[in-house]
């Protein structure tokens, strides 16, 4: 039997808040209002995304005080404690990719992952500058007029509308085109909060003694190439893309993956 | 030798071929976003900094969409909740997405006294300062949402039959929407019950719009620079001393007067076909 602990825990707090940015709407609660773009938590904490919160900047409007707190306490809160948590406890359209992956390997559509040419997973980070640039050319925050993140959490809240097709092709193209297609290529959202949380303190460590090569933690990893340590060595998953989402220690059947708090003086 | 020279091209041509996919990424996504932003006749909340400067400074967080449904006021009569004035822009409702807007025929804007859906917004985006009256209170009367017009053709009551739905529904009524008593020369005894809008004083809440009786309304609100013109410093009311200090104040090298038109005496403007 599997352990389905952080898998379970990970979807609590997903459907967690966006039920309780639904119900700011819905019902009038003042525990997590707006959306991710800026957020008010208690009715007073202003939360706001760094990346959107740069796309705007760039744009070239001088941005109200709350969304600039905001932000900055979002950068800190993932940069010392969470990583790029983010991804896996935050995002709404983790659990579309996540469900399409999942798919994807009981359908057995392929078990490796194809290197394309022009898209690698360091594509995200192009991304990321280019939309900075397009922002400041265009005068609107370039991503978030597509962005399929808060369209679908706006949907939540609001209504989907027509926006219910971005979020079913994220859904197709992860399942049939490419593996980890959005979140490990393409998302600059991801790839701003993979900057941002290189240096966070909640780390996925590994025992290598312990570790019997069964790979399992690779098959479900959405950004396996953090796991290059695996049966190799004992250190932490010190990559800024991992997104600390804890399937890898889910489905470690050996007691050699966890979470832990990084080491401060050495870490190689 | 010959290895490494391989290794170069083969170095330049991928650089050269990034560059290019980037390139060609930016100018798709910015011929996206200049489409997705263009979508003039779109009515913004109270306090909407004008439309382009908006667009960059909305964060599409919403606050203001769930200020609006949540205020106090907006209760049927048995409590149960309404539909919130101010809704955000879905895939396939042509407004940019995620940002707030509303259509006066579905709901119209309350003008509620406090305003809840403007201190809320924290980029900016709807600015309290452009709300504040001569006491430094925030003032609903002075929002600029838009500008209602009414189409004389359609509109009833210029046919002579007696309506006043619009002006009945005018928050701001007999300021920003008068009836203009005229005789009706038609029949010789009845009179004509002309609604008016105000421009300076009209907030383009939609209340008229939405009341309007007409099968597609004769009353509705456009946004301000899409519903009205400018004369220009050129032209001053000379009868008006608050027109005369607009006038006071241009800076006289900046007035263009000459166009092609001028250039021919004013009797080839009377006598010859002039092509515009």
């Amino acid at each position: 039997m599997k352990n389905l602990k952080y898998l379970l825990l990970r979807r609590v707090t997903q459907i967690g808040l966006m039920f309780l940015y639904f119900a700011a709407n819905a019902y009038g609660w003042h525990i997590l209002e707006g959306t991710f773009g800026s957020s008010k938590l208690f009715g007073f904490i202003p939360l706001a995304d760094p990346y959107t919160t740069l796309q705007a900047l760039s744009a070239g409007f001088v941005l109200g005080a709350d969304v600039l707190v905001g932000a900055l306490l979002i950068t800190l809160f993932y940069m010392i404690v969470g990583g790029r948590a983010f991804c896996s406890w935050v995002c709404p359209i983790n659990m579309v990719t996540d469900l399409a992956n999942w798919l994807r390997r009981k359908l057995k559509l392929d078990k490796e992952e194809v290197n394309y040419r022009f898209l690698k997973r360091r594509t995200r980070y192009w991304i990321m500058v280019l939309g900075l640039i397009v922002s400041a050319i265009v005068g609107i925050a370039a991503f978030e007029a597509l962005s399929p993140i808060t369209i679908m959490q706006r949907g939540i809240i609001f209504g989907f509308g027509a926006g219910i097709s971005v979020v079913v092709a994220i859904f197709l193209f992860d399942l049939f085109g490419v593996k980890n297609g959005w979140c490990g290529h393409l998302c600059p959202l991801g790839a701003a909060y993979s900057i941002i949380g290189q240096k966070s303190i909640i780390r996925v460590e590994h025992n290598h003694e312990a570790c019997t090569a069964c790979m399992e933690c690779k098959i479900v990893c959405p950004e396996n190439q953090v796991l290059h340590m695996i049966n190799k060595k004992s250190i932490s998953v010190t990559d800024g893309e991992c997104t600390n989402c804890g399937r890898c220690i889910d489905v470690c059947n050996d007691d050699a993956l966890g979470f832990s708090i990084r080491k401060l003086n050495k870490d190689s | 030798m010959a290895n490494s020279d391989n290794n170069r091209r083969k170095f330049m041509a991928t650089t050269l071929q990034s560059v290019g996919l980037t390139a060609l990424g930016g100018m798709l996504w910015s011929g996206y976003c200049d489409e997705a932003k263009a979508s003039p006749l779109v009515l913004r909340p109270p306090g909407a900094l004008p439309e382009e400067q908006f667009l960059d400074a909305c964060i599409k967080c919403g606050l203001c969409a769930e200020a609006c449904v949540n205020r106090e006021s907006n209760k049927n009569r048995d409590g149960t909740q309404r539909e919130g004035t101010i809704k955000m822009a879905k895939g396939g409702d042509h407004r940019l997405i995620g940002t707030p807007y509303f259509i006066p025929t579905e709901v119209p804007c309350y003008m509620c006294d406090d305003i809840p859906c403007v201190p809320v917004c924290p980029s900016g985006a709807l600015d309290m300062k452009s709300l504040l009256n001569e006491k430094k209170e925030l003032d609903i009367n002075k929002a600029e949402m838009g500008l209602a017009i009414v189409h004389k053709e359609s509109c009833v009551a210029y046919w002579g039959l007696q309506c006043d739905a619009c002006y009945r529904a005018c928050p701001l009524l007999d300021e920003a929407l008068t009836l203009d008593y005229q005789k009706n020369e038609r029949t010789g005894k009845h009179a004509f019950l002309l609604p008016v809008v105000h421009s300076d004083i009209c907030t383009g809440c939609g209340l008229c719009e939405k009341a309007c009786i007409t099968e597609k309304p004769a009353i509705f609100v456009l946004p301000r620079e899409h519903s009205m013109g400018k004369a220009g410093d050129h032209y001053v009311k000379g009868w008006d001393k608050k027109d005369q200090q607009r006038a006071g104040n241009r800076k006289l090298d900046e007035i263009e007067t000459h166009d092609e038109r001028s250039q021919k005496t004013p009797s080839d403007y009377l006598n010859r076909e002039i092509e515009y």
